[in-house]
């Protein structure tokens, strides 16, 4: 084990004006542009515009959450599809909840 | 290094059949995932049931593995036996479909010297230059970071192949410059901080996912951010200026008459900072005083007087 404490480069935000393009997701989460194609059809993400296809920078925690779920559990892509929108909703209303317990005490 | 029963660690008996074996992965590891689960330790027992399911699902792995001995206890110290493994070839791979910096020393000890074939392609021969891959994490941030910027240290671990070919595991610290007004669900990402790239070639990317702590105080919904403001009844009835924190300082609020609670006050701009910045809204609660002595009870006792005020009028009883 080798410890380096090193001053990472300038970073760039990708912020939500930040648009990816199709190259762009598949580099970014290491899957090829049939995979990204098949996550679109199961409703995983969204582009943006489709004319040219531009995602926006959320795509790329969605991507990756459903290829997760589905190398480590099994779940094909539409039941990934469903857990990752289920997962979005528990954290929202996790959120939520953090909020009105501190509201109550 | 100490022995590790992956039988145990899996939940089922020596003799447990594949089928059981796969269906008790299965179940734990939905339990432990760490995009599902929030315990604590969710991270590590699911790196650890992978590790064991990776040598009992594949047969020749387990084979080599019962072929220790079930005398060993989880957490006895450790030496494979000269010769362990002689007869064994490890088709599979040493690591078949998951990071091998998710691995044990144990495991490593075991099987991490054939490590052709499989994987995510780390060690795969390769024909000349091969850029590094792009590398993932999470970093945690405070809402003032958002405002003011900030340095955040993480730290990173890391597979890089070393002089022998076998992937090292780096631990590494990086001090990352938070722009201001970052705002949650975006990523950070950092050129050439990803894995190495082979023969030359650059290295991947790093990319950062902010995830906002929560804060004592304020919570946010993309680049709003909401304060939950305490005020007295009598404020929040005949009006007041209130003083109120901000992430930017606190500041004199002026609270109209007649607000209720759950009334917002909007303080345009005060959001998270951008080149359109969010809005500050002050959601007003009323903090109800206690009835604590005699002259409160009859403040109290004054008011049911004064008001003809059915607060069920809306419930039809």
């Amino acid at each position: 084990m080798m410890g380096r404490h090193t001053d990472a480069p300038m970073p760039l935000v990708l912020d939500d004006d930040y648009h990816l393009t199709l190259g762009d997701l598949c580099r970014i989460c290491g899957i090829t542009a049939e995979q990204v194609l098949a996550l679109v059809d199961e409703g995983v993400i969204e582009p943006a515009t489709r004319e040219p296809w531009r995602f926006h920078v959320i795509c790329i925690r969605r991507v990756r959450c459903a290829y997760r779920l589905n190398r480590d559990l099994g779940i094909n892509l539409a039941g990934a599809a469903l857990a990752v929108e289920l997962l979005e909703e528990i954290e929202q209303l996790r959120a939520r909840l953090r909020r009105l317990e501190r509201m109550e005490r | 290094m100490e022995y590790k029963d992956y039988y145990k660690i899996l939940g089922v008996e020596r003799g447990a059949d594949q089928e059981s074996i796969k269906r008790s992965y299965r179940k734990l590891a939905r339990k432990y995932h760490p995009d599902v689960s929030k315990e604590a330790d969710a991270e590590a027992k699911f790196k650890e049931l992978n590790e064991a399911y990776e040598v009992l699902k594949d047969p020749e792995k387990r084979t080599a593995y019962d072929q220790l001995g079930n005398n060993w206890q989880a957490g006895q110290d450790f030496r494979p036996p000269p010769g362990w493994d002689q007869g064994f070839e490890f088709h599979g791979g040493g690591y078949t479909q998951v990071d091998p910096e998710q691995f044990s020393d144990f495991f490593e000890s075991l099987f991490g010297r054939s490590r052709f074939g499989g994987g995510r392609g780390f060690y795969q021969g390769g024909h000349g230059a091969r850029r590094g891959e792009n590398t993932h994490a999470k970093i945690l941030i405070d809402v003032e970071d958002s405002y003011q910027g900030a340095t955040r240290t993480i730290t990173l671990r890391h597979s890089d192949p070393g002089a022998d070919g076998r992937p090292q595991i780096r631990e590494r610290a990086i001090n990352v410059k938070i722009p201001k007004g970052i705002a949650p669900g975006q990523q950070i990402r950092l050129s050439g901080q990803g894995e190495a790239g082979f023969g030359g070639a650059e290295a991947g990317d790093l990319y950062l996912e902010v995830e906002f702590k929560p804060h004592a105080l304020y919570h946010l919904d993309g680049k709003t951010v909401y304060l939950d403001l305490p005020v007295a009844p009598w404020e929040a009835a005949l009006g007041a200026t209130v003083r109120a924190p901000t992430p930017t300082g606190p500041v004199d609020l002026r609270i109209p008459p007649n607000s209720r609670a759950g009334s917002k006050l909007r303080l345009k701009g005060r959001g998270l900072p951008a080149r359109e910045p969010g809005d500050l809204f002050v959601v007003l609660q009323i903090a109800l005083p206690p009835a604590d002595s005699e002259a409160a009870k009859n403040a109290y006792r004054q008011m049911e007087q004064a008001f003809n005020f059915e607060p069920r009028a809306g419930l039809g009883v």
